[in-house]
């Protein structure tokens, strides 16, 4: 009997002096969980923001990063990962950790631009010399053609690259809902795999030599250009497409409770000054103060969620939920 | 007959060890097991039966099962293939070989996954010399199998493998002075002392392909209806904040694990009393 | 899963021509055998270690030095030397009271111990969570007491303790019933004390079993990513183990360092096989 109570007590003191480690940092830590394309941005931008902080208040601040497919980021927020700050794809994700009671209603009003410092939008990776010369969406949906894109079930970036795809289609002469899910289902006939993330469709397009063409991210596109060579691939960025805006937000609950609130609100904050804009432009976001120079290409016409699609709980439902309309392309 | 000829137990400590198992097995793997259980029970009979029986999900199940039960039989063949070798015949590189054995162990299953891709895709070696014979092995169902091959050999061999080592070869001498052939002996006298273990090494590695999730989305191509496992939809179903959904299908693999590992212990329970 | 016995008996093809097979068939048998693992072992493997030296060795040696790298490395250590000592505790009891004594539902109790063999997972991730995450049981009461379990280091260890459970139990109770209880209970009518007993009388008998489950064990504990994954919460620096920080490299497009990583965990299975290699010698040597 002794014994399993002396074990039981070791047990209990080993797990709980394991569980101090994350929080015995003597300065400001923040935590900020974010998805999988904004590493390198957030390497830079952090570095920046500790550099400022500590210039203008003395103290030194540590920002932790976690990144991650956006759901499974949001979701482990809702499940107890303490994030100061969470910088997401999509604000559905946000909204649910919102639904929990983590995050206040209205978040999205709290900062400019619907919380969103900086935006993206979709664009073509291809083969270098476009050698089979996609210029627009249509021809994606061309007999032959392979089309890489992750899983919109699985993917925050996905589902940008399948709502592009159906506001372009229903935009066009004639256009409407039918016609768009038409359009859509032709594409993703297209498709020959389904990845769980936007990092897994890079590689499988990238090293394993698969598609004709990858939706990506514009910003990933661009980096993936860099590392994996200029020489092999070309960007095309399509007349029309869709606006991509991946909000910001503070975790109240968190924040008040670490006591972080100031410098999470400020660490937000810096993402709108000109310094942060500089660094999401050089990272090929593209930065919403229209002041800071970008090289990234014009797209003529940019649908957004809220207009196009009545906002993203709208859209999750009509199309990315169990029964929607990409479920049904695969009936 | 040991029931009856049972004496007193004269060993100490019954109490303690029983004790703290039971205990470390309710902490570790009951009590959070059952949460899963207590999770599904929020949502009502008929809407568990739709999650669980959707077409998409059905789909997932029979290319998860098909494709473990595939891959579990030929890891059976060429599982008792390497132990026998591996005992009973000395050539050069067999230790090595016989540590190889290990690896899926140790290897993290994403690393296995990505390294597969890399080998089966068609400008990967294996898939280079595959693609033109008209053989497509990443990201199809093949792919799937190839993974779970990979994950499960390990529990053949070593399954079968002490077996092996311990057949007396009495046994085999006896037989061939009956004059049986060396293949008769084989089949006769052999394989029906392997047989038990080789069912539990078939088992354990179809147990562990069917619940296997890292490797496999690296490689299976992840096409609904055709190459969609069911862990990954649960994955899906988290990603959409549908716990309990996602639950009600980890219940069903929950259940067909521990049926199958039922199964499993009778079968050892078998080859117990067939050897003795 | 149980324990290969020591090789005393072990049949050679020097033994005689009636116990083994033609010598074409031998060589049939090997190469078919050496062709299956080559393909589906070795490929892998050569694959891991040729992407990891593709660089040359300076840069193998700089991303097994990186800060993220080796705190990854320490995590991977301290997870399996909390999860394997536990799960080795918990095998010799089990195995003691399932091996040595008869009561009912023993098959029962079997079959739960077996179960984290085939739980997927993505599961034995997640029931953790819904144990011990911010909406689950528990989460509430751990937040207001401020004890961090998932998405911190217990999480971890918890999910390896569960995908590693059944491991050096299962090596060791077929191995002990094998065994009968004879010998302990002669130690136990000459007056020997109960941990006399296990310490002079089991432990001689059992001590290469334990070592396969140990080492199996570990090679696991070291190599789970799945579970683990669900519940680390993935902070750069923290909570990544050894697999996660691989993934993590890999979706950096850092191909390389990432392979780097991942041959430690390869070097893991080649540093099992000379332990086991010295284990099967030593017992051999006390044999003859």
């Amino acid at each position: 009997m002794s014994v399993k109570r002396t074990l039981l007590a070791v047990a209990v003191t080993a797990l709980s002096t394991l569980s101090t480690i994350p929080a015995m940092a003597a300065d400001i830590s923040l935590l900020n969980v974010s998805y999988d394309p904004t590493r390198e941005l957030y390497v830079d931008f952090n570095a920046a923001f500790a550099k400022y902080y500590k210039q203008k208040t003395g103290d030194n601040v540590t920002i932790k990063q976690s990144h991650g497919g956006a759901g499974k980021q949001a979701r482990a927020v809702i499940d107890g990962l303490e994030a100061d700050v969470v910088t997401l794809a999509l604000a559905y994700d946000i909204d649910a950790i919102a639904a929990k009671g983590l995050i206040k209603p209205g978040w999205q009003k709290e900062l400019p631009h619907n919380s969103s410092p900086y935006t993206s939008t979709i664009v073509f990776l291809v083969r270098k010399g476009n050698p089979k010369g996609i210029k627009n969406w249509d021809d994606l949906v061309k007999p032959g053609m392979s089309v890489i894109t992750p899983n919109p079930k699985t993917s925050g970036g996905a589902r940008w690259n399948y709502l592009a795809a159906w506001a372009y289609a229903r935009h066009q002469p004639g256009g409407n809902d039918a016609k768009a899910k038409e359009f859509v289902t032709r594409l993703f006939k297209n498709v020959p795999v389904l990845d769980s993330g936007a990092r897994g469709s890079t590689n499988t397009f990238v090293q394993r030599g698969l598609g004709d063409v990858l939706l990506a991210w514009e910003n990933e596109a661009f980096l993936a250009v860099r590392e994996l060579g200029p020489d092999k691939f070309d960007i095309v960025t399509p007349p029309e497409s869709i606006l991509a805006e991946p909000p910001v937000t503070v975790i109240d609950k968190v924040a008040d409770k670490r006591g972080t609130r100031k410098v999470a609100e400020e660490y937000l904050k810096y993402l709108y000054t000109d310094e942060g804009q500089k660094i999401a432009a050089k990272h090929y976001y593209r930065p919403i103060n229209a002041k800071i120079p970008t090289k990234l290409a014009k797209v003529k016409k940019l649908y957004t969620i809220d207009k196009d699609f009545g906002g993203w709980q709208k859209a999750q439902k009509a199309h990315f939920s169990d029964g929607g309309t990409f479920d049904q392309i695969y009936r | 007959m040991k029931l009856f000829s049972k004496h007193t137990n004269v060993l100490p400590g019954f109490g303690p060890t029983l004790g703290f198992t039971i205990f470390y097995l309710c902490l570790i793997v009951l009590i959070p097991l059952s949460a899963l259980v207590f999770k599904t029970a929020e949502i009502s009979w008929q809407e568990f039966l739709e999650v669980v029986t959707d077409q998409r999900v059905l789909a997932s199940y029979k290319v998860t099962f098909g494709a473990a039960l595939v891959a579990a039989a030929i890891n059976a063949v060429f599982g008792l293939l390497t132990a026998w070798v591996l005992v009973r015949y000395r050539f050069p590189g067999r230790k090595l070989i016989d540590a190889l054995v290990d690896l899926p162990f140790a290897l993290p299953t994403a690393v296995a996954g990505i390294t597969l891709a890399t080998i089966y895709s068609h400008n990967g070696w294996m898939g280079r010399l595959l693609e033109p014979l008209g053989i497509k092995v990443a990201f199809t169902p093949l792919g799937i199998m190839v993974a779970m091959i990979f994950i499960g050999l390990p529990f053949v061999v070593r399954t079968v493998q002490p077996v092996i080592e311990e057949i007396d070869s009495e046994l085999e001498e006896a037989a061939a002075c009956l004059e049986a052939n060396r293949f008769q002996t084989l089949l006769r006298v052999i394989f029906p002392l392997l047989l038990p273990s080789l069912l539990t090494g078939f088992a354990l590695s179809f147990a562990r392909a069917v619940g296997e999730y890292g490797s496999i989305i690296f490689i299976a191509g992840n096409m609904p209806m055709i190459s969609e496992i069911t862990p990954l939809l649960i994955i899906t179903k988290l990603e959409q904040f549908d716990y309990t959904g996602a639950t009600a299908i980890a219940t069903v693999m929950l259940l067909a694990s521990f049926l199958m590992l039922l199964v499993i212990n009778l079968l050892q329970k078998w080859s117990r009393k067939y050897a003795e | 899963m149980s324990l290969p016995a020591p090789p005393h008996k072990r049949v050679t093809a020097a033994d005689g021509p009636t116990v083994t097979e033609p010598a074409l068939v031998r060589w049939l048998l090997i190469a078919i055998a050496l062709t299956f693992l080559i393909l589906f072992l070795a490929l892998p493997l050569v694959a891991v270690f040729s992407q990891a030296f593709e660089k040359g060795m300076a840069v193998y040696v700089a991303a097994l030095t990186e800060a993220d790298t080796l705190s990854s490395i320490k995590l991977t250590l301290l997870t399996a030397a909390v999860a394997v000592p536990l799960n080795l505790f918990f095998g010799v009891s089990a195995a003691w009271a399932i091996a040595k004594f008869s009561f009912p539902g023993k098959n029962l109790l079997t079959t739960l111990i077996d179960l984290p063999f085939s739980v997927s997972p993505v599961i034995s991730g997640l029931i953790y969570v819904l144990v011990f995450g911010l909406q689950g049981w528990l989460g509430p009461w751990l937040q207001e007491h401020d004890i961090k379990i998932v998405f911190a280091v217990p999480g971890i260890i918890l999910a390896t303790i569960f995908v590693t459970f059944p491991f050096i139990a299962r090596e060791l109770i077929p191995l002990m019933e094998a065994q009968g209880r004879d010998e302990e209970e002669a130690a136990m009518v000459l007056g020997a004390t109960g941990l006399q007993t296990f310490f002079r009388v089991t432990l001689p008998n059992i001590k290469w079993g334990i070592m396969y489950g140990v080492i199996l064990c570990n090679a696991r504990a070291m190599g789970e990513f799945g579970a683990v994954s669900v519940i680390s919460g993935h902070i750069r620096g923290m909570t990544n183990t050894v697999p996660l920080h691989v993934e993590i490299l890999y979706n950096e497009y850092n191909f390389t360092a990432a392979f780097a990583v991942a041959s430690l965990l390869a070097f893991l299975a080649l540093i099992t096989l000379v332990i086991k290699t010295i284990a099967e010698w030593k017992v051999r040597a006390t044999l003859s």
